[in-house]
């Protein structure tokens, strides 16, 4: 059976079994391995990719729930011309990843995060943050990456556009 | 074999196309044929590093080790780069691959040169992993906290010096002058009373004829430009992108995939298999049984007890498909066994004190205690703990014509090659392994089980199969941090003076000086017993430091207070003829401001822990309410004698401290009816975002031997957190993990205000 959706702004349709995880669709269907396996059961957050906008564990999405649906991955976060998020040009500044498997997780979460609220507080970035095991234990850096992004793009609100399906006013 | 020396030896040569390749050995007197064609000339010396000066004048150094998260490649540059003066922007640091060339004797050498003296903590001092340098052979690993102190150490600064001093000899005598008047930098030699300049790269032939010196001049450390300073790691731009190329992102022609199950009881192995509703569902192509193997390295024997794999032309079918296999296990007489008989074990074996083995004995402790006008005592424990790499267990191989090719990421790629080719029954040359960065590796991805598992795998099917342990394999099949329980007693005098610390604790791994104390008290007997079990061991960030730090740091504490004295003076009374040790617990205390009053509810405590050659101090606050603790602060000192990545030390300490806070809260793998009964993060929880306190670290540059960093940070968080809690509450945590404690009970029953 065969589902279609927009990946990274592409269409595209992939004959599979409706309830395989988006995850393992990303990875073996349509070989994009930013998205990473961690957990299976949406504990650790590797594996989050934005569906609409807003963050989703794509381990435990089946792939029938994202028909017709815009589909984001770490691949899909930097601009077109290959300009980086402001997210990833932070992390890269604040020297973030370790290992760095965890990452594009945690960029999608926070990317999510500020897409639809540029300016969280402490609190509100723990708790959408909190989905996302980094076992290098960089959330220090990663909390000060998110509040320096947050700051700056304050009178720059074309900066999370680039985040599909989702709009500011 | 030759009497190691202190040198290094360094050969040098021309390489094809223009350019120089310096190549340094570790072990004299061996041949090495593949590299002695590369180096131009016949190499009798095995070569551990090599650097290649291209006609480019570009810097390649290429290094035996692996990159799973602590930024090796950069510093290693930067040691190398500083010494040679090279150009950082155009220095290339590339891993090794899994050849006999690579083998990491200054791993070993690092050991011997060390010399264990048990009298002498200041000496670097290496872990388990290092001990057996027997089996050195198959060692190209990363770990010990070891590849700054060794590599870095022994290979690339005096390589990088050594070609420096001949590249300016060698200009001098092209140039006429005299070599004292040449200089370096960015890799160009430089006659600025004659204005000539000119890459390294003119002089590489010039230099491929002389001789390097053994013991070049290193520079002093007020000259260093690159070592020292901040440079960004090259590795994370393809980490922020979602290019970084992990095991688990390799994609291969035909490729289809696989998961695995072994018995819920280790060592176990398989009685009877039916497979009928796996081979049911769609997608699958074979199950296979995978065959009991074992394999001896430096570790120890590591086990891969039998298992039952699920191929398959997805992932996710494939472990679906290992949920529906019905396997019957064999018995292997532990099936009753469970922590609390474990504990009850370990407590026997400490009660019956039979060959019990001394890590120190000084001056007299029996008598002390006999005739001690107070002694006191405790009994600490720690659980089992598995690993938890971000990147589960992978790997994926291609078996075919007698030959084999691995990609994996693991912290020793000769020992994998070697045992695969083991496994297979195949000459180690006919194995190809492509090692990736780790997503994680804390010790786990030295044990070549999984890779193991993947070899048989690929010949049975004859396909390319990519291996991926799910979660719930991933910590159920661990090499497990042990489970450890320490007794202790501590002597005092009429006027509270401390005589005499006795230590007698279970199953002694590595490193060997773990369970000591710096404290300057005059009669100590540390020791242990030995009370097997069946749960495997293996080497977990810090490895014996993470429960010794936990258990000594939290006595001394408990003495200091017996006494009513505070913990952070006492230690440094304790610590008046060690002032490298007192100077990094003063700089805790003082950046924590020791001394500022805390309101009611909170807490803060304090703990010292040498390690891997650097020492570290560390202060949590602690907020306590309603029995609920929360990690406010985390102050962390570190003296590694001389921070080479600055801002990589901090990023290790960072990592290690949250790393040991994730133990000390939550890490507890239990066993029931002789199995590991947690299975993913959700009942093997990770510390997270909200609960991770702000760390703040600070680096003394002492100017002692160099030390390790990965490690480093973990073993004195649980010790400092459970001194805070105790200083909240009046409550003494002498069992981990803390989520276990309640501390409402506690406070209760002993009266303690909370």
């Amino acid at each position: 059976m065969s589902t279609s959706f927009w990946i990274n702004g592409e269409q595209q349709t992939v004959d599979v079994d409706p309830s395989k995880p988006l995850l393992w669709v990303i990875r073996e269907q349509l070989a994009l391995t930013g998205t990473k396996f961690g957990c299976g059961i949406s504990q650790c957050g590797a594996c989050t990719v934005h569906i609409d906008g807003q963050a989703m564990r794509s381990c435990v999405t089946p792939v029938s729930a994202v028909e017709g649906r815009q589909v984001t991955t770490i691949e899909g976060l930097a601009q077109a011309s290959g300009e980086l998020h402001p997210l990833q040009q932070a992390w890269i500044e604040h020297q973030v990843p370790q290992c760095g498997y965890c990452q594009s997780g945690q960029l999608m979460s926070a990317s999510a995060l500020l897409a639809n609220n540029p300016n969280p507080t402490d609190t509100e970035i723990d708790a959408a943050m909190q989905g996302n095991i980094c076992r290098c234990g960089m959330y220090g850096r990663i909390r000060k990456a998110i509040k320096q992004t947050s700051v700056a793009s304050q009178g720059e609100e074309q900066l999370f556009y680039s985040v599909a399906g989702v709009t500011h006013e | 074999m030759n009497k190691w020396t202190r040198r290094a030896f360094i050969t040098t040569g021309l390489v094809a196309g223009g350019g120089l390749v310096v190549g340094v050995a570790m072990r004299p007197g061996n041949q090495v044929k593949d590299l002695a064609a590369k180096l131009g000339e016949a190499g009798d010396d095995l070569v551990h590093t090599y650097i290649k000066i291209d006609s480019s004048n570009v810097v390649t150094a290429i290094v035996p080790h692996s990159e799973m998260g602590q930024g090796v490649l950069t510093s290693l540059g930067q040691m190398l780069a500083e010494e040679l003066d090279a150009d950082w922007d155009q220095l290339v640091v590339e891993e090794a691959p899994a050849i006999g060339e690579y083998a990491s004797y200054s791993a070993g050498r690092g050991y011997l040169m060390a010399g264990i003296d048990f009298s002498n903590l200041v000496i670097p001092t290496v872990d388990g992993m290092m001990m057996r340098v027997a089996d050195r052979l198959n060692l190209q690993i990363t770990g010990g906290s070891m590849s700054v102190r060794t590599t870095g150490v022994l290979a690339m600064r005096t390589a990088g010096a050594a070609t420096r001093q001949m590249l300016r000899e060698a200009a001098a005598q092209s140039w006429g002058v005299h070599d004292s008047e040449v200089t370096t930098e960015n890799s160009h030699v430089i006659h600025a009373a004659s204005n000539r300049r000119e890459p390294y790269s003119t002089f590489a032939a010039q230099v491929a004829e002389m001789t390097p010196s053994y013991t070049p001049t290193l520079k002093d450390s007020s000259e260093y430009k690159i070592v020292g300073t901040h440079k960004p790691r090259r590795d994370i731009p393809a980490k922020v992108d979602g290019s970084a190329q992990f095991a688990l992102d390799v994609r291969l022609p035909d490729m289809v995939y696989a998961s695995v199950v072994r018995a819920p009881v280790p060592g176990a192995g398989i009685t009877s298999v039916d497979d009928s509703a796996a081979r049911a569902i769609d997608g699958v192509i074979d199950v296979i049984v995978i065959p009991r193997a074992s394999v001896n390295n430096m570790l120890g024997e590591t086990l891969s007890t039998e298992a039952v794999a699920v191929v398959a032309d997805s992932y996710w079918t494939a472990n679906r498909a290992v949920q529906e296999l019905q396997v019957q296990w064999s018995e292997t007489g532990n099936e009753s066994v469970s922590s609390d008989t474990i504990f009850a074990q370990f407590n026997d074996a400490l009660n019956a004190n039979s060959e019990r083995q001394t890590d120190r004995v000084m001056g007299e402790t029996e008598s002390v205690f006999a005739n001690a006008a107070r002694v006191i005592d405790a009994d600490y424990h720690v659980p089992f703990l598995a690993h938890t790499c971000m990147e589960p267990l992978n790997a994926t191989a291609v078996v075919r014509d007698g030959r084999a090719e691995i990609w994996v990421g693991c912290q020793n790629p000769l020992g994998f090659r070697r045992d695969i080719a083991l496994t297979l029954g195949m000459d180690p040359e006919n194995v190809t392994l492509h090692n990736h960065a780790m997503g994680g590796g804390f010790g786990r991805k030295a044990r070549p089980d999984y890779a193991m598992q993947v070899a048989i795998l690929a010949r049975e099917v004859g396909r390319p199969v990519q291996l991926i342990w799910s979660r719930e394999e991933d910590v159920r099949q661990d090499f497990y941090r042990p489970a450890v329980q320490s007794r202790f007693r501590a002597a005092f005098d009429a006027n509270d003076n401390l005589l005499a610390w006795e230590n007698t604790y279970t199953n002694k791994q590595e490193p060997i000086e773990a369970p000591l104390i710096p404290y300057a008290v005059a009669n100590q007997d540390i020791g242990y017993v030995s009370s097997p079990m069946h749960i495997p061991f293996g080497a977990w960030r810090s490895v014996d430091h993470s429960q010794h730090g936990f258990f000594t740091e939290s006595f001394i504490d408990e003495v200091a207070r017996a006494t009513g004295r505070d913990g952070f003076e006492y230690r440094a009374e304790l610590l008046q003829n060690s002032p490298r040790h007192l100077a990094v617990l003063k700089r805790a205390a003082d950046e924590a401001q020791w001394n500022r009053p805390l309101p009611a509810g909170r807490g803060r405590g304090i703990s010292l822990q040498e390690s891997f050659g650097s020492l570290v101090a560390q202060v949590v606050e602690v907020t306590v309410v309603a029995g609920q603790v929360s990690v406010d602060r985390v102050v962390a000192v570190i003296d590694p004698g001389l921070a080479i990545a600055p801002d990589g030390i901090a990023a290790q300490l960072e990592s290690g401290i949250i790393y040991g806070l994730t133990a000390a809260l939550h890490g507890e793998i239990t066993i029931e009816n002789g199995a590991v009964v947690q299975s993913n993060f959700h009942d093997y929880q990770a510390v997270r975002m909200n609960e991770a306190p702000l760390i703040e670290t600070h680096v003394i540059n002492s100017g002692y031997a160099i030390g390790g960093a990965g490690e480093p940070g973990t073993p004195g968080v649980a010790p400092a957190l459970a001194n805070a809690v105790f200083d909240a509450t009046g409550i003494r945590v002498r069992q981990l993990p803390l989520n276990r404690f309640d501390l409402n009970i506690q406070a209760e029953e002993t009266g303690a205000v909370g």
